[in-house]
């Protein structure tokens, strides 16, 4: 009796940690760490000796087509990142300086590109923007002239920074809401204001933000695969991967060494914004400080700001307003507006792409599911126990992020092809379930945060008052930190499930039938015939509508349970 | 960039020491008639206030009294005030921050941190245009007088919570305001460190010769440094004067008690025969001064003013209900015809302690207390 009472409590604290950390791995290992290194090894390998060579990277910058692809996609991201601080400084500028009321609608409505993925909206921009679309029509019409915004790789730029834009907008703004008044004061104090202060103490203070935003818009336009595929340039890396992977087949060695050009970007682009950010924690806001002190606006530069936002703001939301008009339009060709309105199109996408939709919300369910778990066992590991290596499963889980989802699409289809099924004996790569775990595993990096961040928040003092009470480790995950969690891993759940309900680039490596295709599969189908963009529209509308609504009910969640965890904790508060 | 900066500091620290930040010519803050509100909140109800050239002078009072919102106006922060502020007879009020010339430390000291020590202190030369060669000079001396020289191409990040104070310090007083403003400027340091850093700031503020306002709701940091003070509770001020001056004559109960531990009995002052007493409603009564006026009112008593009779002779008899140790004395809770008055008793090695329950005698003297109408 007493060695099985002292044995429990033991196993509790050395053993669990470990197994659960094992599974971890395991889960890891196999799904991220294998295919990727695999997809390195491929491609310095010789397709037919699998000895060690560096011709592929030869073959690869002595083909013009690569070298163009490959000065396209670096050329591409790079002026997006141009255009898209051009929309967001100013909106992060307005909403953080000034009292002024179009602060709410910037800070909702700015959100809104993200809850669609760029390629959907790509289409819709050919018809507002293209050569013969509604804004070039009108151009030509008054003033004789055409702008070539969707030319080509113009095109891609374009749909690109008004789709990214907010990831510079939100960390801009966000450091700017973290640079205390004092900052300011203690300047103007000293003499200083206007341009020179912003320019000599608030843009150096907001600058990790910034490039921290620059750095990660840089980084997925340069992985992005659907938006250059439905727009038809095929000249740069990515779908000049996929092209290779699908039309060649999966020996062939250019995609591989494709792969890992797009890995050392993403690696190198994260390690800039490490740079950025390294020993500049300018976070200064002071407790009961609040953060800079906004300056009421005179009516003409209300005006102004209003014009300005609204001219912004007209350009962001264009391509849903142009998805929204193909899916309620019959026919809009060389017209300014389609031809007449039909609700033809919602009809034909419910009833032809019903299987889309139900895919997706299993996919992206089982994957947000997948991610919360292991999200939680991670951040659990790494902050409140001290197993050897703790580290590393968060730096595993977060590399994902530097892997492009043609990369792990590829090195799925390397490693797991020749793996069967145990019963079916169908192929592991050709699986359903596989196109489940790629979007789990790409999403970890955004559930892991939201879980580290609402497990940072509770106090360990919590815990400890749970165990000095006689509960076990394991219960008191289960009935003190799980559910103090709630909002957390809610907001963790539903980032991965929007982002990962509408992902192209892995999937489209790894949908084997169209039986098992997610919606955003349905949609780049739909897309590429002429008569099927209606229905596509229609159904982009959709996934925009499911996205939007989950993003929505996550954040009432995620509000209600701060307010009840506030007023709960509001009698033992104070400092 | 930084290397002139360096090789600056390594100079003789003498030889620059009087051509940096050196004596100003002091002003006068004349304070009239200010009031301010947040919203429907007023924070400040009409201040006046007087505070003369060279002068280091305290607002004193808990946190929502007004003082740091006082302070700010001076210096230009927050909503505009209404009244006038005098800096050496010129109303600011309404005038740009940056264009005050107001010197002001910030409680959390405001460091910029993507800039070293020296190019925090040369900052506000810089918007001043001063000359290079001499802004390299001028930020040494400041440094020097500070004590920070060797921190001159540190981040803040790399100092302690005392050293970012004195930088904060430098890169104030660097410019050669006219006035020194300081928000709780040692509310953020430990408690040795506070008692070092107030003498220091002394020291300072007496060889520069500014005018100076401290910001505290710490009374011992206000009555050790501090000419004169003003406390201030629910945006008005209480009373002003030397510290000995408001501790001794308090002007009503909330000075009385904010300055240091006082009984403060209520009674009434009843004219006899043999003099004034003032009377307790336990009917015990204290003798007061000839010209107390008669009628309701409050008596302040501080503890050292009460004592134990050696003999059971005293005007007062009394039961020890409790005791706090406070190293040189102890603190005794006597409880006095259903009354509690706190005593001091100055306490030596072996000279024990009283017990609770223990009968004493007490001896008042009445001629420290002090007689309030509020």
């Amino acid at each position: 009796m007493p060695t099985a009472a002292l044995r429990r409590p033991a196993l509790n604290v050395s053993v669990g940690p470990y197994l659960a950390a094992g599974i971890v791995v395991l889960f890891l290992g196999a799904f991220l760490v294998v295919p990727v290194l695999k997809v390195i090894q491929v491609a310095f390998q010789d397709p037919s000796s699998g000895a060690f060579t560096l011709v592929n990277f030869q073959d690869f910058f002595a083909s013009t087509l690569f070298r163009q692809s490959f000065y396209n996609s670096v050329y591409v991201a790079g002026m997006s990142v141009v255009i898209a601080s051009a929309i967001a400084l100013p909106l992060a500028y307005f909403t953080t300086r000034f009292n002024f009321s179009g602060s709410v609608i910037i800070q909702t409505l700015a959100f809104v590109p993200l809850i669609m993925p760029p390629f959907i909206g790509a289409v819709a921009m050919q018809l507002l923007f293209g050569a013969n679309g509604s804004v070039n029509l009108l151009l030509r019409e008054y003033f004789g002239i055409t702008i070539p915004f969707m030319k080509g790789l113009n095109g891609v730029i374009f749909v690109q920074s008004l789709h990214y834009f907010p990831f510079i907008l939100i960390n801009l703004s966000a450091s700017l809401r973290n640079i205390d008044r004092s900052m300011e004061e203690a300047a103007q104090m000293l003499g200083s204001s206007g341009v020179r202060m912003f320019r000599r103490i608030v843009f150096p203070l907001a600058m990790p933000g910034y490039i921290a935003g620059a750095s990660l818009v840089f980084v997925k336009v340069f992985d992005d695969l659907g938006t250059p595929l439905l727009l038809n340039v095929n000249t740069m890396l990515a779908p000049q991967a996929y092209l290779r992977i699908s039309s060649v087949g999966i020996s062939d060695p250019m995609g591989y060494v494709i792969s890992c050009i797009l890995i050392v970007f993403s690696i190198f682009a994260m390690w800039v914004s490490f740079l950025g950010m390294r020993g500049k924690d300018y976070s200064t806001t002071q407790k009961g400080g609040g953060g800079l002190s906004r300056r009421d606006l005179t009516r003409r530069e209300a005006v102004l700001c209003y014009i300005v936002v609204l001219l912004i703001l007209a350009l962001v939301l264009a391509p849903h307003l142009g998805l929204l008009l193909l899916s309620f339009g019959t026919v809009w060709s060389f017209g300014v507006l389609p031809d007449g309105f039909t609700l033809a199109h919602y009809e034909t996408a419910l009833t032809s792409a019903w299987g889309f939709i139900q895919n997706t919300l299993l996919y992206a369910g089982l994957a947000g599911l997948i991610d919360i778990i292991i999200g939680t066992a991670i951040a659990y590991l790494v902050l409140r126990t001290n197993i050897i290596g703790r580290k590393w499963l968060d730096y595993m889980a977060v590399s994902a992020l530097a892997v492009p989802g043609v990369v792990l699409g590829i090195g799925y289809l390397r490693v797991y092809y020749g793996v069967e099924m145990p019963l079916t004996g169908q192929p592991l790569a050709t699986w359903w379930g596989i196109i489940v775990i790629a979007l789990a595993v790409r999403r970890l990096p955004y559930a892991l945060r939201s879980c580290t961040a609402a497990l940072q928040q509770i106090s360990p003092a919590l815990e400890e008052a749970a165990e000095n009470l006689g509960a076990s480790k394991l219960r008191t995950v289960r009935r003190v930190v799980v559910p103090l969690m709630v909002s957390g891993l809610v907001a963790g759940f539903v980032t991965s499930f929007a982002t990962a309900a509408v992902e192209l680039s892995a999937t489209i490596m790894l949908v084997s039938s169209e039986k098992d295709a997610p919606l955003a599969y349905g949609l780049y189908l739909f897309m590429q015939s002429a008569a099927g963009r209606g229905p596509g529209a229609a159904l982009g509308i959709m996934a925009v509508v499911i996205v939007g609504l989950a993003t929505y009910l996550s954040h009432r969640l995620v509000e209600n349970a701060r307010r009840n965890q506030a007023a709960a904790s509001a009698p033992g508060g104070g400092h | 960039m930084n290397m002139p900066m360096k090789s600056m500091t390594g100079d003789g620290p003498a030889e620059t020491a009087d051509k940096g930040a050196g004596r100003v010519e002091p002003v006068e803050i004349d304070i009239r008639n200010v009031s301010l509100s947040f919203g429907r909140t007023e924070v400040l109800k009409g201040i006046d206030l007087k505070i003369e050239p060279g002068e280091f002078f305290a607002f004193l009072g808990p946190s929502g009294s007004g003082k740091s919102t006082l302070l700010r106006a001076i210096a230009g922060f927050g909503p505009t005030p209404k009244g006038q502020i005098l800096l050496g007879g010129q109303d600011v009020v309404g005038t740009a921050p940056w264009k005050r010339n107001v010197g002001m430390v910030f409680q959390s000291y405001a460091l910029w941190p993507h800039m070293t020590v020296a190019r925090n202190v040369a900052f506000g030369l810089d918007e001043r245009r001063v000359p290079k060669a001499e802004t390299a000079k001028r930020v040494s001396a400041a440094l020097e007088m500070v004590g920070m020289s060797q921190y001159a191409e540190r981040y803040p990040s790399q100092l302690s919570g005392g050293q970012q104070q004195r930088v904060a310090l430098a890169r104030t007083i660097v410019v050669e305001p006219r006035v020194l403003l300081l928000d709780e400027p040692l509310s953020n340091l430990d408690a040795n460190l506070r008692v070092q850093m107030r003498q220091d700031l002394l020291k300072l503020q007496r060889r520069l010769g500014i005018t100076t306002i401290f910001v505290t709701h710490d009374q011992e940091e206000a009555n050790t440094i501090c000419d004169r003070i003003a406390v201030m509770a629910d945006g008005v001020v209480q009373q002003v004067g030397r510290p000995d001056e408001v501790y001794d004559t308090p002007a009503n109960a909330f000075v009385a008690k904010f300055l240091g531990t006082a009984n403060v009995l209520e009674g009434v002052v009843e004219q006899r025969t043999d003099g004034n007493a003032f009377v307790l409603p336990s009917g015990i009564a204290i003798p007061c001064a000839g010209d107390a006026r008669a009628g309701a009112g409050k008596l302040v008593l501080r503890p050292q003013s009460i004592s134990f009779a050696q003999n059971g002779d005293g005007s007062l008899t009394g039961t020890v209900q409790s005791a706090e140790f406070l190293g040189g004395m102890i603190r005794y809770a006597v409880e006095v015809s259903g009354q509690t008055l706190l005593v001091d008793e100055v306490h030596n090695r072996g000279s024990g302690r009283r017990q609770a329950g223990e009968a004493v005698s007490l001896d008042v003297r009445h001629q420290e207390g002090v007689l309030i109408h509020d």
